[in-house]
């Protein structure tokens, strides 16, 4: 009846997870009471949770990629903690069952579940303001989308409390990962929480393809697309290649583990190096999907804040692009241990570098950009001088990585751990929070406290390098990554230190959350009605913050590069029309949430071999996206009149705080 | 009190100063006891200065333009409309061009020469040590002596080793830090790795792969000796009680944490090809091309 599943499968002894359970389900509690005694299941229904608005799907993002951002931190500073004390013969304070999970989450939860979603947040909330468009293309798609991905997170979360998580490292190798290494759920639970919600990812790619090439707004040329939106053009690009191809790696894995085939097993011609290379033609991929819209933010904030015309955008969009194209031949450098012949090697390796060359070009870019500016030092633009510090660093050292000879010996290490959290910190988590900050009172029509934001933005760059400079070292000391304790005294002060800088790290998301608590509580003195705080460029600054659910009145026609900022010289912004138009506006859809709730079901069934389950779950999908396909009552027109109402007190509000 | 607080952060910042300099020589790396990582330590430093030519410049231009363009310096020159310079095009698409043919050259050079399936020249002729990774212990087989070890790993200075590198479970890489490179062992395939020691010494080895819970007490000693040594060493072993045979062997391969060094007398020539054989056959005709000798 209920498969593998039984009582046994709740971790009772392990007293972590069950006092972090105890306060998640006392959270939860507190909120159903508050929604249920301030009567707010209404609103939350109708305005969040079956919202089609791309701001609104963003800004759902985002919030679930902070929850597991606090998540995945716990995680880390747990292993720091872990390493500081179990040497010279003592075990620690985590048995290699739990620490192993540990370690698989902390990846899989930063890169699919924090990185990811708040890129997507992002990109959701920015690119259709960018380009002078009132949604995306497929808005219900998009629905489908964010629910997808939560069904990942849930998957996920609970693995913690019923069953287990992965114990294989994040991109769960096989043979380790197949059903004789790994007979529990937990590869199970890695397996179809990031199947689920790469599905969802896949969909977002297809959206925003679509979406940039189809919908901008008149006169936009692809050369004068704001840079934001060309990294998510060439991020949705990079999503469209290789997604697919984790999906089938998964499903390979999934039918080895299932049906007792032997893709990658290590009997009857099953080969672990093909899974190798097909995790990481999909994996180096995904490391620029992640970075190129950071680039794309990095761009966006240092012209505002040094009152500037972006240095070199041609170059900077060509560069974007060959990085792109790149991204597919290096994937080898992730394994030049594995046997390959000098020649093959040496060619990945190369490959590998060229690919510095159009990155460093950026980098000066933004650094000619800065020169002869105006800079004012906001939280966003301390961000990005963090960044090229810390990101030349951790290119420095990816380059030398990428050298097969150095490789040999710091493959594995803990410079290669210090190698991907210096580019991974230092420009996707910097760069994402740049964007956070700059788009916050866009989003949500308050800026963000300044003074909080700088301690923490100072406290992120410190930590980081307290954090990870002894990592750097430890590498040179011949200490490799996912030890679980180790017997050589040398190591424990470097890993002590590692420790601080953990901590300090852990305060700087602590003065985020106050930052974002403080700021929600004086959100009055903060309010931003011009809709265009920072004195800014691009076209999501011509319309009010936040923004009305139809983005434009009217749908702005761009005549140059810094469409907004041109239009503020000649005189054109914010001309109010003579007469306004009924729009057309997408409904909200339950569906997708239904289709995910059920991906949910479906999930969990098959982790835990519930067949009729995942039989009945899946027809529960089919049924509810047939439905859905039915339905022709998806879309409304806005009266005239009403977007008379909304824009005539948006205007109203704008000249009161002016006069 | 601030004065005498003073004196104290001094001498606790100078005892860290002298503490990590005396601990120097725990960045095996940068102390490499063999060719082959002497080679590779030579290769990470070239790179990096190689790298800090533009690294520094790129670290200074943003401090001093972060500095001297801030907005309260109205002293500076404001050009908000300069976007475009072929000059400073030029220059930064140049410079990280050559740098990256200087780099790319020795990275051709090099990953040749470092090749770890190429054997290292030297006066003494090579002895080959087949290394089986297993959960989670190392098993040694040497061919030539006709004796094994588990997590014990001995040879003469000054020798060369060729490593025939498998595994008997998930894979694992063979890393023995201060003497040079590490490669993966796998089930079914036949890795090589071509090391010397041109130094006595004891070295830590260790797995820089994760293979399950057990994986952090992979760790070994290899016992660099003279020849002599070596050779009374090999006696040594081959007094021990056991021999490994595929009833021991069906032993070791059971999941052990922490494994103690075990010494077997004898065992067959063929005993590792067998254990990689294991895993080529069973499977038809394919796949036998693909996990043959890498050779």
């Amino acid at each position: 009846m209920f498969g593998k599943l039984t009582l046994d499968a709740v971790p009772y002894h392990e007293p972590i997870i069950m006092i972090t359970l105890a306060i998640v389900g006392v959270l939860g509690l507190g909120m159903v009471g508050a929604l249920t005694y301030y009567k707010k299941w209404q609103w939350l229904w109708s305005d969040w949770l079956t919202s089609v608005d791309h701001k609104k799907i963003g800004i759902m993002y985002i919030l679930v990629a902070m929850i597991m951002l606090l998540r995945g931190f716990a995680d880390a500073i747990m292993m720091r903690a872990q390493l500081a004390v179990a040497s010279a013969g003592s075990e620690g304070f985590l048995p290699p069952h739990h620490y192993d999970q540990i370690f698989t989450a902390h990846g899989v939860i930063m890169i699919f579940f924090m990185a990811m979603p708040f890129m997507v947040g992002l990109m959701n909330i920015v690119v259709p303001l960018q380009i002078g468009a009132r949604d995306v293309a497929f808005p219900f798609l998009n629905s489908l989308s964010f629910w997808l991905f939560v069904v990942g997170v849930a998957l996920i979360n609970i693995s913690l409390g019923v069953g287990e998580f992965a114990q294989t490292g994040w991109l769960a190798y096989p043979p380790l990962s197949g059903i004789e290494y790994s007979p529990g759920v937990g590869v199970d639970y890695w397996i179809w929480s990031l199947q689920i919600s790469g599905l969802g990812t896949l969909l977002t790619g297809v959206n925003f393809f679509a979406t940039i090439l189809k919908m901008r707004a008149p006169g936009m040329t692809l050369m004068k697309m704001p840079v934001f939106t060309w990294t998510a053009l060439c991020t949705n690009i990079l999503i469209l290649a290789a997604f697919p191809v984790l999906t089938v790696t998964l499903a390979l894995l999934t039918f080895d583990r299932y049906l007792g085939t032997h893709f990658f097993t290590n009997d009857l011609g099953g080969n672990q190096m093909m899974y190798v290379n097909l995790i990481w033609i999909w994996g180096h991929p995904e490391v620029y999907i992640l970075i190129l819209p950071a680039f794309g933010i990095f761009s966006e904030v240092v012209a505002t804040f040094t009152k500037k015309k972006l240095f070199g955008y041609t170059s900077l969009v060509w560069a974007t692009a060959v990085i792109t194209i790149l991204s597919f031949i290096v994937w080898l450098h992730h394994f030049f241990t594995m046997g390959s012949g000098a020649s093959v090697n040496a060619f990945f390796g190369i490959a590998t570098m060229i690919i510095s060359i159009p990155t460093g070009v950026k980098i000066f870019n933004w650094l000619f950009t800065m020169y002869r500016g105006r800079i004012e030092f906001s939280t966003p633009i301390i961000w990005t001088v963090g960044f090229l510090i810390t990101f030349t660093i951790g290119g420095m050292t990816g380059v030398l990585l990428a050298v097969p000879g150095a490789d040999f010996v710091l493959h594995n290490s803990l410079f290669l751990i210090a190698h991907f959290h210096n580019v991974i910190i230092g420009g996707v988590v910097f760069g994402y929070l740049a964007g956070f900050v700059y788009w916050f009172p866009k989003a949500f029509g308050f800026k963000l406290n300044e003074k909080l934001g700088r301690i923490a933005a100072y406290l992120w760059i410190s930590g980081f390098f307290v954090a990870f400079v002894p990592l750097y070292l430890l590498g040179f000391m011949g200490m490799t990554r996912r030890l679980n304790n180790y017997d050589n005294p040398a190591w424990t002060p470097l890993l002590a230190i590692a420790l601080v800088g953990a901590f300090i790290i852990g305060a700087a998301i602590l003065f985020q959350l106050l930052q974002l608590y403080v700021s929600i509580r004086d959100r009055d003195q903060n309010r931003d009605l011009t809709g265009d705080p920072w004195g800014g460029r691009t076209l999501e600054w011509s319309t009010s913050s936040p923004p009305p659910f139809y983005n434009f009145a009217k749908v702005p026609e761009v005549k140059e590069l810094d469409a907004f900022w041109e239009m503020k010289k000649d005189g054109t912004a914010n001309q109010v029309p003579a007469k306004y138009e009924k729009i057309h506006m997408p409904k909200n859809a339950s569906e997708g949430l239904i289709i995910s709730a059920f991906s949910l079901v479906f999930g969990f069934a098959m982790i835990w071999h519930i067949w009729w389950l995942a039989i009945v779950s899946t027809i529960a999908m089919l049924v509810t996206f047939i439905a859905r396909s039915y339905n022709s009552d998806i879309d409304y027109y806005v009266p005239a009149e009403e977007v008379a109402a909304i824009e005539t007190k948006h205007i109203q509000a704008k000249q009161a705080s002016q006069a | 009190m601030i004065k005498k607080r003073y004196p104290r952060l001094f001498s606790l910042l100078s005892s860290l100063v002298v503490t990590l300099l005396l601990s120097g020589c725990d960045f095996v790396l940068f102390d490499p006891k063999g060719q082959i990582g002497v080679e590779e330590k030579s290769l990470i430093i070239t790179a990096v200065l190689l790298m800090l030519i533009v690294v520094v410049p790129v670290i200074i231009m943003t401090v001093v333009f972060a500095w001297r363009y801030r907005a309260s310096n109205k002293n500076a020159t404001y050009a908000p409309d300069w976007s475009h310079s072929n000059k400073i095009e030029a220059v930064v698409w140049t410079i990280p061009v050559l740098i990256i043919l200087v780099l790319g050259y020795i990275t051709w050079k090099t990953t040749h020469s470092l090749d770890p399936r190429q054997p290292i020249v030297a006066e003494q002729p090579q002895i080959t040590i087949q290394v089986v990774s297993l959960d989670w212990k190392w098993l040694f087989i040497y061919p030539e002596q006709g004796i094994a070890t588990v997590n014990e790993l001995a040879f003469p200075v000054n020798t060369p080793v060729r490593f025939e590198v498998t595994s008997g479970t998930v894979m694992n890489s063979f890393f023995i830090p201060q003497l040079g490179s590490q490669i993966y062992a796998m089930a079914g395939m036949k890795n090589t790795l071509h090391l010397i020691a041109n130094e006595s010494g004891v070295y830590r080895g260790l797995s820089a792969n994760y293979s399950g819970h057990g994986f952090s007490g992979m760790k070994f000693n290899a016992n660099v000796t003279s020849q002599e040594k070596f050779n009374e060493w090999v006696q040594e072993v081959k007094q021990s009680s056991t021999t490994l045979d595929s009833g021991k062997y069906a032993t070791l391969e059971k999941a052990s944490f922490n494994n103690p060094i075990e010494r077997f007398s004898s065992v067959s020539s063929n005993f590792y090809d067998a254990i990689v054989e294991k895993y080529t056959h069973s499977s038809g005709t394919h796949a036998h091309s693909h996990s043959g000798s890498k050779e």
